[in-house]
């Protein structure tokens, strides 16, 4: 179908951006980035905005920088930005490895990473990396500015911390010492499609034993997050395949799987189990 | 509760101005407002990959944008490939190697791999595999589209 009407807003500055979010955010205003989910939401005319926020033209959005121990992600860089390393080490290289599974080529090059934070599908993938790794979240209204942790930032399926009137303007991630060892997998039913179940793995070797490790899930639970009895499992063990089996299975116990006509609880509680061991696998190869 | 707005569209260098609703997809105004009917229109929720375009060289699916994001931006379509009677390498590769059977796709097709070639002439077969999985083809299989793409690559490179 096509989209139902909207007002069509294009502001030229951030500052015009939360301006004129905060006038029509009431009157069921959006932002728009790359579009590539609120788009065909809005075919479908699940979703009817009155006003769309096109922050497209916003110069200062499309920085992409590291900031200190941070890289600095604007909302207006899109996927495919991330194709090429945009950091050296083990960061550059996960995005890189990572951006590979978000839809497809066409879609990288139009929606944005910010876009799918604050969209917040259980399948995103770089919802799960800012879980993961501990994003920072900015967000800026007309009159204030704040930073919000990803665990607090991710609430339910596309629910957030984010207000209506608030623009999510930049996604900070740490930027990972050159010894991280970092792993990704991803299941789904066709090329592009949407995850059933994605593990992220990062962790450090001290003295032949796993340390700071990290695992989280998305895909799995209505929004991804950190499973600490897995890493209680790799903490101080070595990277052995017995060690990953029982991080696996300790995840599975302790994941609350999204259930619907398609994929059972179970099915996805298996998935979960799977996923976290090949990315274990990946992380050691 | 909208107003339609003024707009100037360019499509394979052409100026067009057109006259549109915000919510005017491009691929509607591509087709409808300037005529340039080589554009398909398929699922229009950017599934299938009929309606991709090159916006200022990258792939982007036309029914995914508004015509009012457009502006100022190069657009190019199929119609854009040929050169007068000679085809483009990939168009007529696409003949030679029955890269088409009822074409509702070859257009769409046409397009991507003219964007990903021109970013990435070397691609790789598993990189090009990946890069046409975006869009959708109920005739050929799909093992048609590859070779013709491969052979359109091998003729683009040799005539660099």
């Amino acid at each position: 179908m096509k989209p139902a009407p909207f007002r069509y807003h294009a502001p030229k500055t951030v500052a015009e951006a939360v301006e004129t979010l905060a006038e029509v955010a009431s009157d069921d205003g959006r932002v728009l980035a790359g579009g590539q989910s609120l788009v065909p939401i809005m075919a479908f005319r699940l979703a009817r905005p009155r006003h769309l926020v096109d922050i497209n033209g916003v110069e200062a959005l499309r920085r992409l920088a590291v900031d200190g121990d941070w890289l600095s992600i604007g909302a207006c860089v899109r996927h495919a930005a991330f194709h090429k390393p945009v950091v050296d080490g083990p960061l550059g290289r996960l995005l890189a490895t990572v951006v590979r599974h978000i839809a497809h080529y066409p879609i990288r090059t139009r929606g944005t990473f910010c876009g799918s934070i604050a969209h917040a599908d259980p399948a995103s993938e770089w919802c799960l990396v800012a879980a993961a790794l501990g994003a920072e979240i900015v967000a800026r209204s007309a009159d204030a500015m704040r930073t919000i942790a990803a665990r607090e930032f991710f609430q339910g399926v596309m629910t957030t911390a984010l207000a209506e009137n608030e623009l999510l303007t930049e996604v900070r991630l740490p930027i990972l010492p050159a010894d991280t060892r970092f792993g990704f997998y991803e299941f789904n039913r066709r090329a592009g499609d949407f995850a059933l179940a994605m593990a992220l793995i990062t962790y450090r070797m001290r003295d032949g034993v796993i340390s700071e490790p990290r695992v989280a899930v998305g895909g799995v639970e209505a929004q991804p997050r950190r499973i600490a009895p897995a890493e209680q499992a790799l903490a101080g063990r070595p990277a052995a395949g017995a060690t990953f089996e029982a991080a696996a299975t300790a995840l599975a116990a302790a994941v609350d799987p999204l259930d619907d006509a398609a994929t059972s609880a179970h099915y996805r509680r298996d998935l979960a189990c799977t996923v976290t061991r090949r990315a274990l696998e990946r992380a050691a190869a | 509760m909208t107003e339609k707005r003024e707009i100037a569209l360019t499509i394979n260098g052409r100026r067009y101005d057109v006259r549109v609703d915000p919510r005017r997809t491009l691929v509607d105004a591509i087709r409808d407002d300037c005529g340039q009917t080589g554009t398909h229109v398929g699922c229009e929720h950017g599934v299938c990959g009929a309606c991709t375009v090159l916006l200022d060289g990258e792939p982007v699916r036309s029914c995914l944008m508004f015509a009012v994001q457009a502006e100022g931006r190069q657009v190019r379509t199929v119609e854009g490939l040929a050169n007068g009677n000679d085809l483009h390498p990939l168009q007529q590769a696409f003949i030679e190697n029955h890269g088409l059977q009822c074409g509702f796709c070859t257009p769409g097709f046409l397009m991507l791999a003219t964007g990903v070639l021109e970013r990435e002439p070397d691609i790789s077969d598993e990189d090009l595999v990946d890069a046409l999985s975006s869009n959708l083809c109920r005739c050929t299989g799909y093992e048609n589209i590859v070779k013709a793409v491969r052979a359109a690559a091998a003729r683009m490179s040799a005539g660099r």
